[in-house]
């Protein structure tokens, strides 16, 4: 079954770079999605202090979720996936290989981006510091949500909207303590509680989603 | 009698052809209930229990707010409940009464969410105010809204029903992660604000009343989810000849349909 | 009870797949009547029917992706079968050569680029082994995907649906080829097809899906 991974993944990725506009889709949509914050709230840096964090984070999970689509469909469309799905057992191989596949493509760019919004916003060191550290345990619990939805929805024609209302909400505490860690960190305060509770978000999910993905698949193909 | 007889027996009702007319005749008794627990309720609480000191005449809409929030996170894990039972033992009167009760659950959170905002208004001076139990709501009401796109978004009637089934696990799995972090939101920036749906101090009269209302709430979402299981049930099985039958057609006229 | 009975003795000797009373459905109809046959080792099975009778639903449901709605399959053997869509599972963005490794590491096949080269030169397209599938005809990528199959040396039972689709004269002659040795090897190809099987050694058992009875 690691092979199994280890093969998906590799092809996941040899396609995300030979289509790099296409990959970098999602990070154009988070640049364009965070400067328009300032422009309707105004250049006053408190208020932009003060709502960086919400902001890039909520950006980050409609970047996410709109990219994640893709990550079935076309697999879908060619036939890929019904090979896929005739390796023995492959279902749960499938599920995390997808949503690691995004979380390299999409999420680890969002990640490496951050800083530099950061510094738009005008954040201190430590709260950039604290706003990478959320990511990094953030951005993965998005994928790993987002291919439960994208499964969810396989072939269906309302596609990616449906995806974003099925899976924001259970997006929700994964954003409220992400968030919060910069908040806290911004604040002066420690961010350690907020770091454990993302952390078990993220044990959680990465034990669970799969499973229930696989789950999807099964259902959305038989 | 023995236990293989009365296993049977409950076998019969996991059949939509006993079940259609079986919950036909219930309903009005669901609905006369529904109105009696109610109209006891109402007069309780609205006319009955004693004004609050602080709150005046105001937190009365709570005998109505507090049971719909009841019944709203009841019904959602209800919901989830049938659903599964349906995608395990692929009963597909369990799938149909989990369609049913979607939408009346849907429909308590909104009404839980509307009166918080009544009760809001003149308590606190604002429509909405985002404390911990009315954006969990909200969140609830997403969930619903997921399931309720979901389900008729998918053509094929079986995998509908099991996706669905498997979004409201998800989302029954998640609600209290997602309640704990809304919580913990709504603590963090609390600040000097208390939250204004913090109910006044219950006296037994009006503790009475409120069981009441979500009493009568049960019995009118008994009523309401029956009469929708069956226009589903019916829709389903639209050729089988019970349907036929319980529409008033005769055999030939349903062997001319398939 | 007789019939399972019946079934598991066939699948103990040769045969690889039992099919016992089988109905498949779509959505909430049931495709076509009850149909049972066996597909032993060193035949072929032709899988004929009308247009939507449930041939590709059958085919699937063989190969694992669906689950019947009435009767039985039996399969011996550990590793599933070769499943040939009617869709080719060909990335655009990938070189025909990489796009076979790919199908051929998943199936768990060895995969030496002497032996892709080899099956892309059976199949005539060899010369394409570094071109982007999306450069390809139909034609090319149907002999791509067919390739395959002749890369694939183990007595696994093969499923293929429509593989004489979109291709000429010639290539419909080295797909027989291909399924035949198969057959000879001891495999065992179930396979649908519009167009007439050239296959006379084995000649293919036909299997006829009917309309179910009336409900």
């Amino acid at each position: 079954m690691s092979t199994t991974f280890a093969v998906l993944v590799g092809r996941d990725l040899r396609l995300a770079a030979r289509r790099r506009i296409d990959a970098a889709l999602p990070i154009a949509f988070f640049t364009v999605a965070i400067s328009l914050f300032p422009l309707g709230v105004g250049p006053e840096p408190q208020t932009l202090r003060q709502i960086a964090p919400g902001v890039v984070w909520v950006a980050a999970l409609l970047a996410a979720m709109l990219s994640v689509t893709q990550l079935y469909a076309t697999d879908l469309a060619d036939g890929s996936l019904e090979q896929m799905l005739l390796v023995p057992d492959a279902r749960l191989a499938i599920a995390a290989a997808k949503a690691a596949s995004h979380w390299l493509v999409t999420g680890l760019p969002l990640v490496v981006a951050a800083p530099v919004f950061g510094v738009m916003f005008d954040l201190s060191r430590e709260a950039i510091a604290a706003l990478v550290a959320s990511l990094v345990l953030g951005t993965p619990v998005l994928s790993l949500l987002g291919g439960l939805g994208a499964a969810l929805t396989l072939g269906l024609r309302s596609g990616a909207v449906l995806l974003i209302l099925i899976i924001v909400p259970l997006c929700i505490p994964a954003l409220i303590f992400g968030a919060g860690a910069v908040a806290a960190v911004d604040a002066g305060q420690s961010a350690r509680g907020h770091y454990s509770l993302l952390g078990a978000v993220l044990i959680f999910t990465a034990v669970l989603a799969p499973l229930a993905t696989a789950a999807a698949l099964r259902i959305a193909t038989e | 009698m023995t236990t293989t007889s009365s296993r049977l027996r409950l076998y019969r009702f996991a059949s939509p052809a006993t079940f259609y007319p079986l919950a036909g005749k219930l309903v009005p008794w669901f609905a006369a209930v529904a109105a009696i627990l109610a109209a006891w309720g109402l007069w309780l609480g609205m006319l009955r229990a004693p004004t609050d000191a602080t709150q005046g005449d105001a937190y009365r809409i709570i005998f109505i707010h507090v049971p719909a929030a009841w019944m709203s996170m009841l019904l959602y894990v209800v919901m989830a409940f049938w659903a599964a039972i349906g995608w395990a033992f692929n009963a597909r009167l369990a799938s149909v009464v989990a369609r049913a009760i979607a939408p009346t659950g849907a429909m308590f959170t909104f009404l839980a969410l509307w009166t918080g905002a009544l009760w809001g208004k003149p308590t606190w001076g604002t429509w909405w105010v985002w404390d911990a139990r009315l954006t969990s709501e909200l969140i609830l009401l997403f969930l619903y809204a997921g399931y309720l796109a979901l389900v008729p978004a998918i053509d094929d009637p079986r995998r509908a029903d099991r996706a669905g089934a498997l979004l409201a696990i998800v989302g029954s799995v998640n609600v209290p992660i997602i309640y704990f972090s809304v919580v913990w939101w709504n603590t963090l920036h609390q600040g000097a604000s208390v939250s204004p749906a913090a109910a006044p101090k219950m006296a037994a009269i009006m503790l009475q009343a409120m069981l009441l209302m979500t009493l009568a709430f049960w019995a009118y979402a008994f009523a309401v989810i029956f009469v929708r299981a069956r226009a589903i049930a019916l829709e389903r099985d639209n050729a089988a000849s019970w349907a036929g039958a319980a529409v008033g057609r005769t055999p030939a006229q349903t062997e001319a349909t398939t | 009870m007789d019939q399972r009975q019946t079934a598991s003795a066939q699948a103990a000797s040769d045969a690889a797949i039992v099919v016992c009373e089988l109905q498949c459905r779509r959505g909430d109809r049931v495709l076509f009547a009850p149909t049972s046959f066996v597909v032993a080792s060193g035949t072929i099975v032709w899988v004929r029917g009308a247009n939507g009778q449930g041939k590709t639903t059958l085919l699937r449901t063989l190969a694992g992706l669906s689950s019947p709605a009435a009767g039985e399959i039996v399969r011996t053997g550990s590793r599933p079968p070769l499943y040939l869509a009617h869709a080719n599972a060909l990335k655009d963005d990938l070189t025909v050569a990489e796009s076979l490794r790919f199908l051929l590491q998943l199936a768990g096949e060895p995969i030496s680029a002497a032996a892709i080269d080899a099956a892309l030169e059976r199949l005539g397209v060899a010369s394409r082994r570094n071109a982007f599938v999306r450069t390809l005809s139909q034609g090319q990528r149907r002999r791509v995907a067919l390739a395959r199959l002749a890369a694939q040396r183990e007595p696994l039972p093969w499923l293929l649906d429509e593989p004489f689709d979109a291709l000429d004269a010639s290539g419909v002659a080295v797909v027989a080829d291909v399924i035949a040795e198969h057959a000879r090897r001891g495999g065992s190809v179930v396979l649908t097809s519009h167009l007439p099987v050239p296959i006379d050694a084995p000649v293919p058992t036909v299997v006829q899906l009917h309309e179910p009875a009336m409900a």
